[in-house]
C-alpha cells in the first residue's frame, strides 16, 4: 500500500478539531477524491499528507514507512504535490519551472544535470506542451499552467500525487480535461488524491471518495455507492438528485 | 471525448525533441555570449578605472606600473604615479568590483527568498544596523578600524533581532519576518536620529553623514583584507547553492513539498547575505540601489533562472559599481560620494526597467 492513514487528527493551535481519527488508504492506480464544504478542512487534510502540516496525532505510512521518520527529501521522492494555480513572483520559463520538479534528486550544491532536463522535457512532451517550453510561466493561461504543474509533478517521479483543487479557476472544458488527465495518470499506476468542490468530478473518476463533514468525521467509500442523492443533499444543504445518463454512462447531479 | 484527446497536440514527439534541443542550445549560447561580453566589458572598465582620475597617469605607464609587479619592466614613471596607481586606484578598483558583485548577489538572494523583486539587501535591517554601529563608534571617537568592527557588529545584531521576533511570537512565516525587518529598520533609523542629534555638528555629524553615503576613497589593501573572508566565502556558498533559490522563490509550501528544508536553507541564505552586506557596509559605507537595480537588469537580459542570472548579476554589479566610482572621482574636483550617484543614476534606470517590464509587474 502506497499510503495508509491511521487515526489521523489535526487542529490548529487552540482551535477546535478539523478532522478526528481519520482512516483511509490509497494504492497504485487508485484515485481518492476528497469532498467537503468550504472550510471543512479538505486542504488541511491534503497538506498533512503532503508533509506540510504536522498532524496532532495518528500516523501516515508511505510504503509501510512512517512519514514522520522520513526526511523531507525522502518524502518528496514518493509524494508529489500540485498546489492551486498561482502566479510566481518571477517569470521562469515553462522548462525552468518543470525542471524544479527534480529538486529532491539534486544535491544542495548542484544545479540540474542534462539528465534532469531530459526528464523534464519528457514530462512536457508527455503532457503535450513542448511548444510552451520557452514561454514564461507567468504569461500562459490558467489551463496551461495546470498542465505545466502536472508536468512538473511527473518530472518529480513520485508514487503518490496530491492535487489541491486542480479544477479551481479553470473553464468548463479545461476542468473536464484535467479530470481526464487524472484518470489517465491513475491508469498508468500513480496513486492520486485530489480535493474538489464538484461531486461530478468524483463520479467521473469513479474511484474512492472521502467526504469530510463539519464535525471532522471522514466517510470513505467507492464513488458509485457513496455519492447518493441523500449524501450529497445533506453535505451541501441542497436538494440534489442524481440521474443516470445513458450517453455518459454515469450519474449526473442536478440541483432541484 | 476520448482520453487520448488531452495529450493530443500539433507537434509530434520527435519534432518536439529536436525543437527542445535546438532551444536549449540556443539558450546556452546566449548565456555564454552575454557572460563573455560582460566579462570583457568588466575588464575594459577595470582598466579605465586605473587610468581615470584627477592626477594624470598616461595609459601606457599605468599598465607598465601594474605589470611591473609581475614582470621586470624599465622604469619610465615617477614615484607619485606609482603610488597613485598601486596604492590609490588599484585597491579601490578591486574593492568596487567585489562590493558591486557582492551587493548584486545579496540583493538577488533576498529577492528570491522573499519572493519579491522589490526587496533590497537591507530588508532585515542590516544596513541601518551597521549605520547605528558605525555612528556610535564615530560618536565615541573610535578609530577607523573600530568603526569598521562596530558597523559589522551593528548589522549582525540588527538582523539577529529581526530573526528573533518571529520566534518569540511563534509565527515563522515569511510575512512576519519581513514585517519585523521593517520594524527593526525604522527602530534603527530612530536611534540614528538620536545619535545625529547628540553628535558634534562640526566634526562628528559631518563624518557620520559622509560615512552613510558610501565611498571607496579611503580603501586600501590593509582595510580590505580583514573583510575579504566574510565577503568571499558567503558569496561562494550562495553561488554554489543558487539553484535552491529558484525553489525557495516558489513559496514556502512548494519548496517544502519539493524536499527543501525551509528553515536551514533559508537561514543559510540569510546568514550569507547578511555577512556580505554587513562586510561591504563596513568597507565602503552604505551604498543603495545596487542590490535592487542590478538583479533586475540581469533578469531582464538573461531571464529569472538563478542558475544563469546570479553570475551575470555579479558581473553587472561589478561593472556598475566601477562606472559609478569612476564618475565620482572625475565629474568634479572634489570627490562625490557613491550614494549620490547610485541614486541619481539608479533611480531613473530603475524606472526605465519598470517601463520595459510594465506588462509583467502586477
Amino acid at each position: 500500500m502506497i499510503l495508509e492513514v491511521n487515526n489521523l487528527s489535526f487542529h490548529y493551535h487552540n482551535s477546535p478539531m478539523i478532522f478526528n481519527k481519520v482512516n483511509f488508504s490509497v494504492d497504485n492506480g487508485e484515485v481518492l477524491s476528497i469532498l467537503g464544504t468550504n472550510g471543512a478542512g479538505k486542504s488541511t487534510l491534503l497538506n498533512c499528507i503532503a508533509n506540510l502540516y504536522k498532524p496532532v496525532s495518528g500516523k501516515i505510512l508511505l510504503n509501510g514507512r512512517s512519514m514522520s521518520r522520513m526526511s523531507l527529501r525522502e518524502v518528496a521522492r514518493v509524494v508529489g504535490y500540485v498546489p492551486q494555480i498561482h502566479t510566481p513572483a518571477y517569470a521562469y520559463t515553462v522548462r525552468e519551472f518543470t525542471v524544479m520538479g527534480r529538486t529532491p534528486y539534486i544535491d544542495a550544491f548542484r544545479t540540474p544535470s542534462s539528465a534532469d532536463y531530459r526528464i523534464a522535457d519528457e514530462a512536457l512532451d508527455r503532457m503535450g506542451i513542448t511548444h510552451l517550453m520557452n514561454k514564461s510561466y507567468t504569461e500562459i493561461s490558467g489551463g496551461e499552467r495546470q498542465q505545466v504543474m502536472i508536468a512538473r509533478v511527473i518530472a518529480q517521479q513520485p508514487k503518490l500525487i496530491l492535487l489541491d483543487e486542480p479544477t479551481a479557476h479553470l473553464d468548463y472544458g479545461n476542468q473536464y480535461r484535467v479530470v481526464q488527465m487524472i484518470c489517465q495518470l491513475a491508469s498508468e499506476g500513480y496513486a492520486l488524491i485530489m480535493t474538489t468542490h464538484n461531486p461530478e468530478h468524483a463520479i467521473i473518476l469513479n474511484g474512492k471518495v472521502a467526504i469530510l463533514n463539519r464535525r471532522g468525521v471522514l466517510g470513505v467509500g467507492q464513488a458509485a455507492e457513496t455519492l447518493s442523492a441523500k449524501t450529497l443533499s445533506e453535505l451541501y444543504g441542497l436538494s440534489i438528485k442524481t440521474i443516470y445518463d445513458n450517453d455518459a454512462k454515469r450519474n449526473v447531479c442536478v440541483v432541484c | 471525448m476520448k482520453k487520448s484527446d488531452f495529450s493530443k497536440h500539433d507537434l509530434s514527439p520527435a519534432k518536439g525533441k529536436v525543437m527542445s534541443q535546438n532551444n536549449s542550445l540556443r539558450y546556452a549560447l546566449k548565456f555564454q555570449g552575454i557572460l563573455w561580453m560582460s566579462v570583457i566589458l568588466l575588464m575594459v572598465v577595470f582598466a579605465l578605472s586605473l587610468v581615470m582620475g584627477q592626477y594624470r597617469v598616461p595609459l601606457e605607464d599605468t599598465f607598465r606600473i601594474v605589470f611591473s609587479k609581475i614582470f621586470t619592466i624599465n622604469r619610465t614613471w615617477d614615484n607619485i604615479q606609482q603610488a597613485v596607481v598601486m596604492d590609490l586606484r588599484l585597491p579601490r578598483t578591486i574593492a568596487a568590483v567585489i562590493i558591486g558583485a557582492a551587493l548584486a548577489l545579496s540583493g538577488a538572494t533576498y529577492q528570491s527568498i522573499f519572493k519579491n523583486p522589490m526587496v533590497s539587501p537591507d530588508l532585515l535591517g542590516v544596513s541601518s544596523g551597521a549605520c547605528v554601529g558605525a555612528a556610535s563608534a564615530i560618536l565615541l571617537y573610535g578609530s577607523s578600524i573600530v568603526i569598521q568592527i562596530c558597523a559589522f557588529a551593528g548589522g549582525l545584531i540588527a538582523v539577529a533581532i529581526t530573526l528573533m521576533i518571529p520566534r518569540l511570537i511563534r509565527n515563522e512565516s515569511t510575512t512576519v519576518l519581513v514585517l519585523s525587518g521593517i520594524v527593526i529598520s525604522s527602530l534603527m533609523s530612530s536611534i540614528m536620529s538620536i545619535i545625529k542629534f547628540v553628535a558634534d555638528t562640526d566634526t562628528q555629524l559631518a563624518e557620520i553623514t559622509y560615512w552613510m553615503m558610501g565611498s571607496f576613497a579611503m580603501t586600501t589593501f590593509e582595510s580590505m583584507l580583514p573583510v575579504l573572508p566574510t565577503i568571499l566565502i558567503p558569496m561562494a556558498v550562495i553561488l554554489l547553492m543558487r539553484y535552491r533559490l529558484n525553489v525557495l522563490s516558489l513559496g514556502d509550501n512548494e519548496a517544502k513539498s519539493l524536499g527543501i528544508n525551509l528553515r536551514t536553507t533559508r537561514g543559510m541564505f540569510i546568514l550569507c547575505s547578511t555577512l556580505i552586506t554587513a562586510s561591504s557596509v563596513c568597507l565602503s559605507g552604505t551604498i543603495g540601489w545596487v542590490g535592487l537595480v542590478i538583479p533586475h537588469t540581469a533578469r531582464m537580459i538573461i531571464g529569472s533562472d538563478n542558475k544563469r542570472m546570479l553570475p551575470i548579476a555579479m558581473i553587472f554589479g561589478g561593472i556598475f559599481m566601477l562606472v559609478i566610482d569612476i564618475l565620482c572621482r572625475t565629474i568634479t574636483a572634489a570627490e562625490l560620494r557613491l550614494g549620490i550617484l547610485t541614486g541619481v543614476i539608479g533611480a531613473p534606470f530603475f524606472i526605465f526597467i519598470l517601463f520595459r517590464q510594465r506588462r509583467q509587474v502586477q
